[in-house]
């Protein structure tokens, strides 16, 4: 039996990593963006003790690597008598870690709005929530769409960390089959092309918002 | 913690600092030799660069740095831990860094090129003299930035087994049965390492922006 037939019989375990790689990426970066757009609007409060907690939340992420504060939640919580499994230390990890970035992406973008807009709009009886998601953060996810695209490739790449606190994503089905039945290459070189094929359905999914912000007359260049 | 813990995470931070470092030396020229090939559209090597820029953003390090280390002695390299370590940093920065000098390239003034065409220069020269200063000058804040991506992904070495700043929390909690306290001081030496970069970026975004204008 070839390396590559032992892989090929083992296609579940390689299926299911693939599943939760999947999985864990598609809901953080759900919770992530939601999470972010809701923190946008307080980090420009003008409230200064709430704009400065928020402020310094995001520069701490964005300082730190993610498996530290990955484990800052799975070591570091049972000190105070919280005990996380893997799976939702990986994933609060992941949402809290990356709600950071993409507030500050929305941040960046919303100071290049003209000021005029948000004004006009509120002339028309646009205020708060309806001004939000109606009219700014509409603009803000069109706008910077590329740089959101990268974002989720961040996301996508740091669900693998999460190997090491012992979930079983994709390179951990690689990892387990490589020792199992010491093949080396072929489980490896399936995983990274997993991990490509999700790359590349990001940029189709990026080019198909700058598209249809085009179309809108929105989007830089 | 004891004060043998804090020596151990200083270690730790050395270990993450030097392979970093030489990871970044190296994958900032390749990275340089590899735009050339794209924007000069060498045959087939231009389209081999895509892909492997293309792959090279895609693989999380986790996976990269397994991937070398069970696989190059497959092929008779034998390669210890360390090496594989700065061989996945270096192949996973230099696909970034490929992309930084190749938008600093395209992003070049034609009208320069022109004017250093009509001042009589040949390819070589004004390319050496009058394109690739600026584009240093341009590219630098972003090959910068993506130094503090790259350290903030090193610890994916941890995963073959070296010891670095992440990983040392590990060994002293271990030994000390209290994770917390290791974890806490590895994180602020990451803050120290990171915002010393970060503040170096600023500072050269401020000098890019004098000399373009």
């Amino acid at each position: 039996m070839t390396d590559l037939q032992i892989v090929l019989n083992e296609w579940p375990r390689l299926a299911s990593g693939f599943g939760n790689t999947v999985l864990l990426f598609g809901t953080s970066a759900v919770g992530a963006f939601l999470l972010g757009a809701l923190m946008v609007g307080p980090l420009r409060s003008q409230n200064k003790v709430i704009r400065v907690a928020l402020h310094s939340f995001v520069d701490g992420m964005r300082m730190l690597p993610f498996l530290i504060f990955v484990y800052l939640l799975y070591y570091g919580l049972p000190t105070f008598g919280v005990k996380l499994d893997a799976w939702t230390a990986g994933l609060l990890g992941l949402i809290i870690y990356h709600c950071a970035y993409v507030a500050e992406i929305l941040r960046g973008a919303w100071d290049q709005l003209p000021a005029g807009q948000t004004e006009s709009a509120q002339a028309h009886g646009y205020h708060g929530h309806r001004l939000m998601r109606r009219i700014i953060l509409p603009q803000l996810f069109l706008n910077s769409a590329p740089v959101f695209g990268n974002q989720l490739i961040y996301i996508l790449k740091d669900t693998s960390f999460l190997m090491i606190i012992t979930v079983q994503d994709l390179t951990y089905a690689a990892s387990s089959l490589q020792s199992m039945y010491f093949v080396p290459l072929e489980p490896f070189l399936i995983a990274m092309s997993l991990y490509w094929v999700i790359s590349l359905s990001i940029e189709g999914l990026v080019r198909a918002v700058q598209r249809t912000a085009k179309v809108r007359g929105l989007g830089r260049a | 913690m004891t004060a043998g813990g804090f020596q151990m995470l200083l270690n730790g931070a050395w270990t993450t600092i030097w392979i970093s470092l030489i990871a970044i030396v190296c994958g900032v020229p390749i990275g340089f030799g590899f735009s050339l090939i794209r924007v000069k559209r060498v045959p087939v090597l231009s389209q081999i660069v895509a892909l492997y820029v293309s792959l090279g953003r895609a693989t999380p390090l986790v996976t990269l740095a397994l991937f070398l280390f069970v696989t190059l002695p497959v092929f008779g390299i034998d390669i210890d831990k360390y090496t594989a370590g700065v061989v996945a940093l270096t192949l996973n920065t230099a696909s970034f860094n490929t992309e930084v000098w190749r938008s600093a390239y395209l992003a070049f003034p034609q009208s320069q090129i022109e004017a250093a065409r009509a001042m009589g220069m040949k390819q070589r020269l004004y390319f050496w003299r009058i394109m690739l200063p600026q584009m240093w000058y341009s590219a630098l804040p972003s090959l910068v930035n993506e130094m503090t991506l790259l350290i903030k992904a090193s610890p994916a070495i941890a995963v073959i087994g070296v010891v670095d700043l992440t990983r040392v929390t590990n060994r002293i909690a271990a030994q000390t049965y209290e994770p917390l306290p290791p974890i806490l001081i590895a994180g602020a030496m990451y803050i120290v390492i990171i915002s010393v970069l970060v503040r170096l970026q600023r500072r050269l975004e401020k000098r890019a922006e004098r000399y373009a204008t």
